[in-house]
């Protein structure tokens, strides 16, 4: 079996590829390490110069203008040079093999890979084959993984709850298809959140996902009752009709999040959301916009993880 | 060796010093973690009406590239606007200098002071930059792969610690 | 030419014989045993002191890449391989390019491996033209030309009538049909749909996307009565099936890829796309139900279920990792290795990889009594075998055991009484 390939031998981070078997004071120093850097975020003067002289190639197969522009914000207040790279239109089209984009681009002085891939696992194929200096932050991987995303929401959580230990939250909606689900699920059962619900149809909740460290429920107001947070998943167009969902309009009426729905919650529940949202399928505007929502803030936390990711993954030792 | 000097002896000396260069401008900053402390009993020693500033300098330090970043970066705190300022920076032990040096470029990022004055409690040779601090406790000779830290004991007081390299 | 093995632990699980022997062939098939052998006159002898010498491995799978991929593999690399890991006589799937539905191709590639003079070469024909589900090949051709059996190799048949008719057109001539069940369209994924799956991200292949269709083969078998030869099964839930199809009688066999006999889906580990194969690895207990199976006979017999694959078409992310173990080299040891585990014994461990699967594929080979086919393996049953790139002759070097130790070190091949493998 192979050795988990985030940590090199002294335990550092050197990649970052899924939260899942990160040692819990490797997520915990993340998180600290966030906090610092959201003071920084907060001054006239918004950079530091960690990352001097060095190249972040954002490697891009799945576009997503969103996440792409926050790994390039928190790679520029670390003072480091940013190159974009959207590969699903250029050499990927013309039959170039993963490896050898990789290995073209490894020849031009990168130091970190942020790479976005729609197939699960891409990035520890390309972890395996980097030179020892490099380092690959993944940036979502097929169904897999989003591990800043999953950080930034643990982080968020710790902001306004400080206490895993005593939290029940819940997910909702499309489990199957959802590295951020994935990711999240693995944090808070690290840090050891007694209860973790998900919460959807069949049709969308994977197989063996209680393996995974979670209950199961398919009624919404069930699941979501005592809730000290609620994170909604978002839901693509194309899995809103067919044969996994009939319609937008039932799902929001059976899952989505509403007021009414957020009642049997905690009193002072707060409510998650990746980004973007479909107002009106996963969320409904005045919750997305109520007091308990805290998907604002959760941007600009997701700055500061993912500047904490990338100072400590360049940080180690080759 | 002779034995090292009482620090929080030491402490009141150099806020005897330091007071009569106060001025309506003056803001204190002390550096994590030893300064952190020195710069609390100055702050409370001295009577300073702005609130202590508090500074980690991990992410302005020289030597990321050798040794990745610090492993428990404290968060920079400064509760008041450095423009124009007479800036008391505190430090518990010079040494080669480089911590100032990064101080320095992190305060500059925060505004433009007037002027940075650099307190310590003691300073130790090695200097390896051209920086020098405008106020000193003490003059301590410290053997060669040792190092002087400053130490707080359950009841908050203040002393002197040498380490020795293993 | 006439051969003499002397000294050799003669194990022949046809006979059920195992025991100090000789053999001495002629004329390409074994003349005399023992103190008859000894008295022989032969041009070579063969020394098989604390070896033991058995029928030369039969294996009912595996692919050579020719006609049409040649740049994976081609028939000279995987003969030498076949015959490196002792196999002596081989099976081929249709699924070449173009796919074997025609007489001319078959006769070729019969001709071609009969001047490599290595291991026997047995093509399974296409049961549709270019394997597409919709026109029934010429069987009686086919057979004639050399055909074995017929199959539909890794591609689906989605329309069942067509199934049907295949199977009763294949009976009325006594033909064997060797089918994969397969689900056509649970079979969208990429991995056992497990926890695994779940956890690692990928598109899951449901355990009953094998057992429907095992169903539908079994229902047109009880209607048709045609010989069929399950292969590749990867389900407990199969396994239990056809236990109960053999207790009713049905004329059905299986097998059983002796990767997945090893390895279960929790061996993905980080993606590992060396463990990308078809079927997927599944579940513990399935990989357990299989091992059961082989060991109570529900499970005829061990393949290799060889399929070189190129390092490119492996250094992908996972699901666009070409499918596919490299198998030929590997057939002996894994077996051992599992007789072993299994507390088994060498004759009882054996006979999955030899006289079963002669039972199968219905020929003389696999057994080491007078008149049979002089097809031996000599092997060294406790010597290592440590699997490498370099020391694998099989152009594919895909398999999770890179860098394992196994043991079972093929000391020499013989087909036709000429030693065509030494080791060196």
């Amino acid at each position: 079996m192979q050795p988990n390939p985030q940590l090199n031998k002294n335990g550092e981070l050197q990649h970052l590829l899924s939260v899942e078997g990160l040692p819990r004071e490797v997520i915990e120093r993340i998180l600290d390490t966030a906090e610092s850097f959201i003071g920084v975020t907060e001054r006239e003067v918004k950079t530091v110069p960690l990352l001097r002289g060095k190249s972040v190639f954002n490697l891009f197969f799945e576009s997503s203008t969103r996440t792409r522009t926050t790994f390039e914000i928190a790679a520029k207040r670390l003072s480091a040079d940013v190159i974009n790279l959207n590969i699903g239109v250029s050499s990927q089209t013309k039959g170039e093999s993963l490896l050898d984009t990789v290995a073209n681009l490894s020849a031009m002085q990168a130091d970190i890979f942020v790479v976005r891939h729609g197939s699960s696992g891409a990035p520890y194929l390309i972890a395996r084959h980097v030179k020892p200096h490099e380092h690959v932050v993944n940036a979502g991987d097929g169904r897999h993984a989003h591990p800043t995303q999953g950080l930034l929401d643990l982080y968020t959580l710790r902001h306004y709850k400080k206490d895993f230990t005593q939290l029940t939250v819940a997910i909702v909606g499309d489990v199957l298809h959802s590295r951020v689900a994935r990711s999240l699920i693995h944090g808070l059962n690290i840090l050891g959140t007694p209860e973790v619900r998900v919460i959807g149809p069949q049709t969308l909740i994977p197989p063996g996902v209680e393996a995974l460290g979670v209950q199961v429920f398919r009624n919404m107001r069930e699941g979501l009752k005592g809730a000290d947070a609620v994170v909604m998943l978002r839901l693509q167009n194309e899995r809103m009709r067919g044969a996994l969902l009939p319609s937008a309009q039932e799902f929001f009426k059976t899952y989505g999040l509403t007021a009414e729905k957020l009642a049997g919650a905690k009193p002072d529940v707060i409510v998650m959301h990746p980004g973007p949202m479909n107002r009106g399928v996963e969320i409904d505007s005045t919750v997305a916009d109520g007091p308990h929502s805290v998907i604002l803030p959760q941007v600009t936390f997701g700055i500061a993880v993912r500047m904490a990711v990338m100072s400590m993954v360049a940080g180690a030792s080759a | 060796m002779s034995p090292l000097p009482d620090a929080e002896q030491l402490c009141v000396q150099l806020a005897d010093v330091i007071r009569p260069t106060l001025t309506p401008k003056t803001a204190m900053i002390g550096l994590y973690t030893g300064g952190v402390w020195l710069a609390e009993r100055l702050h409370a020693l001295l009577g300073i009406g702005e609130p202590l500033g508090t500074m980690d300098i991990a992410f302005y330090r020289d030597d990321y590239h050798q040794q990745g970043l610090a492993r428990d970066p404290k968060r920079t705190k400064i509760p008041f606007s450095i423009e124009g300022r007479d800036v008391l920076l505190i430090d518990d032990v010079l040494y080669t200098g480089r911590t100032v040096r990064a101080a320095m470029n992190e305060l500059f990022d925060y505004g433009r002071p007037e002027r940075i004055a650099l307190a310590v409690l003691a300073e130790r040779g090695g200097r390896q930059l051209p920086i020098c601090a405008q106020f000193c406790g003490a003059r301590i000779e410290v053997p060669a792969g040792a190092r002087l830290r400053l130490r707080r004991g359950h009841d908050g007081g203040l002393s002197f610690q040498l380490e020795h390299a293993t | 030419m006439t051969l003499l093995i002397t000294n050799a632990r003669l194990i022949d699980p046809a006979s059920g014989r195992d025991a100090q022997g000789d053999v001495f062939i002629a004329k390409g098939r074994i003349a005399a045993l023992d103190a008859d052998a000894r008295a022989a006159k032969a041009a070579q002898t063969l020394d098989a002191s604390g070896l033991v010498v058995a029928p030369g491995l039969i294996d009912l799978a595996a692919r050579l890449r020719e006609p049409g991929e040649e740049y994976k593999a081609t028939l000279e690399s995987e003969m030498d391989a076949a015959v490196a890991g002792g196999v002596t006589s081989l099976a081929c799937p249709p699924d070449t390019d173009p796919p074997l539905d025609e007489p001319g191709l078959v006769e070729m590639l019969r001709r071609r491996a009969r001047a490599l003079a290595r291991a026997r070469l047995y093509p399974v024909g296409a049961l549709t033209v270019k394997l597409q589900g919709e026109t029934l090949t010429e069987m009686s051709e086919l057979a004639d030309s050399g055909c074995v059996a017929f199959s539909q190799a890794n591609v689906a048949l989605l329309d069942t009538q067509m199934l049907w008719r295949a199977l009763q057109y294949a009976g009325s001539f006594g033909f064997s049909v060797w089918l994969r069940p397969l689900e056509p369209w649970l079979m969208r994924g990429v991995a056992h749909d497990g926890e695994v799956a779940t956890r690692l991200g990928l598109a899951g292949i449901p355990s009953f996307a094998e057992t429907i269709a095992l169903g539908t083969i079994l229902e047109i078998v009880r209607a048709t009565g045609t010989r069929v030869h399950l292969c590749r099964l990867s389900t407990a839930g199969a396994v239990a099936m056809v236990r109960a199809a053999k207790r009713e009688r049905l004329p059905v066999s299986c097998d059983v890829g002796v990767h997945h006999l090893h390895l279960c889906d929790v061996d993905l580990g980080y993606f590992d796309a060396l463990c990308r194969l078809d079927p997927p690895l599944r579940a513990q207990r399935d990989r357990d139900a299989l091992s059961e199976g082989l060991a109570d006979g529900t499970i005829d017999c061990l393949c290799s279920d060889h399929t070189p694959v190129d390092d490119d078409a492996k250094h992908q992310p996972f699901a666009e990792a070409a499918p596919g173990a490299t198998g030929l080299e590997l057939l002996l040891p894994l077996t051992l290795r599992w007789g072993v585990m299994k507390k088994r014994s060498l004759l009882q461990t054996l006979a999955r990889i030899t006289s079963d699967p002669a039972r199968i594929l219905g020929v003389q080979s696999g057994r080491l009594e007078v008149g049979a086919p002089g097809d031996i393996v000599v092997f060294d049953p406790d010597a290592p075998v440590r699997i490498t790139a370099a020391g694998l002759k099989s152009q594919g070097k895909n398999t999770p055991f890179l860098g394992y130790e196994l043991p079972g070190r093929v000391r020499a091949t013989v087909v036709a009484g000429k030693v065509v493998y030494e080791q060196e």
